[in-house]
């Protein structure tokens, strides 16, 4: 075990004694193991600190969660009537809130479906393509079943939010907004 | 009676602590992107429980640099 006395001399990168070193490193010696011990505290204050930043993202998240939850069920709203939309077409309208654009699909005579416009991966507005039974994203090439609005090609992971539909007579109506992970 | 490390002992333990914090942080940051994938989809089961996971984590990188503190202090 080294003594304490060896443990304040300076050691040189390449192991040799000082007394073999350049002049330049006689003069201005650096302590290597010190420094290492330095550097590599200080990034772990660092890591310690980005820990940090991670629990107020977290709490962040808990805190949009609950204001989400306070806010309940959107209202139901009159989107459309049938024949606004012809089979095979397609109409935009805004739901739950002003901005939030949303696309209702004719699939047949008796089929409507509706999605949130919006792309699960970098929010770009979808584009409907029925002849393919897709909505295409243009800004990264993402696709979304007609049918089920899970994705079927492209970075998305998170199917689009569906908006339920009810129908009475001739009037279509969003009821909720339906969030999905799969 | 105070222990005193080595620089090269406290090298070592400099090393063994930022492994251990660096696992956690990855951790962390898989739990931080987990809750928002889980929050944008809608299910808000998880959330609370990765708060909870997350600041047991911190706590458990606090105590390591406090350990650091300690054995640069002896």
């Amino acid at each position: 075990m080294k003594g304490r006395q060896d443990e304040q001399l300076s050691l040189p990168p390449d192991g040799r004694s000082l007394a073999e070193q350049p002049k330049w490193r006689q003069d201005f010696p650096i302590d290597w193991p010190e420094d290492h011990y330095v550097s590599r505290r200080d990034f772990t204050k660092f890591m310690v600190l980005t820990s940090f930043a991670f629990v107020i993202g977290q709490v962040w998240i808990a805190l949009q969660n609950y204001f989400r939850t306070r806010r309940g069920d959107p209202a139901i709203r009159q989107i459309a009537t049938a024949d606004q939309v012809p089979i095979g077409g397609a109409l935009t309208f805004e739901y739950p809130y002003p901005h939030d654009t949303c696309l209702l699909l004719r699939l047949n005579e008796q089929e409507f479906v509706a999605y949130s416009q919006k792309c699960t991966h970098l929010s770009c507005a979808v584009v409907p393509q029925l002849e393919s039974n897709r909505l295409y994203c243009p800004c990264h090439e993402g696709a979304f079943d007609l049918a089920s609005g899970a994705p079927t090609a492209g970075p998305p992971q998170r199917p689009l939010p569906r908006i339920k539909l009810e129908i009475y007579g001739d009037a279509i109506y969003a009821s909720d907004v339906e969030l999905r992970t799969t | 009676m105070k222990r005193r490390f080595s620089r090269e002992q406290r090298l070592t333990i400099i090393y063994g602590i930022l492994c251990i914090v660096l696992i956690i942080v990855m951790l962390q940051l898989w739990l931080l992107m987990a809750s928002m994938n889980a929050y944008l989809g809608g299910d808000s089961s998880v959330i609370w429980p990765s708060v909870v996971a997350s600041f047991i984590c911190f706590g458990l990188n606090a105590g390591l640099l406090w350990y650091i503190r300690k054995i640069e202090k002896s």
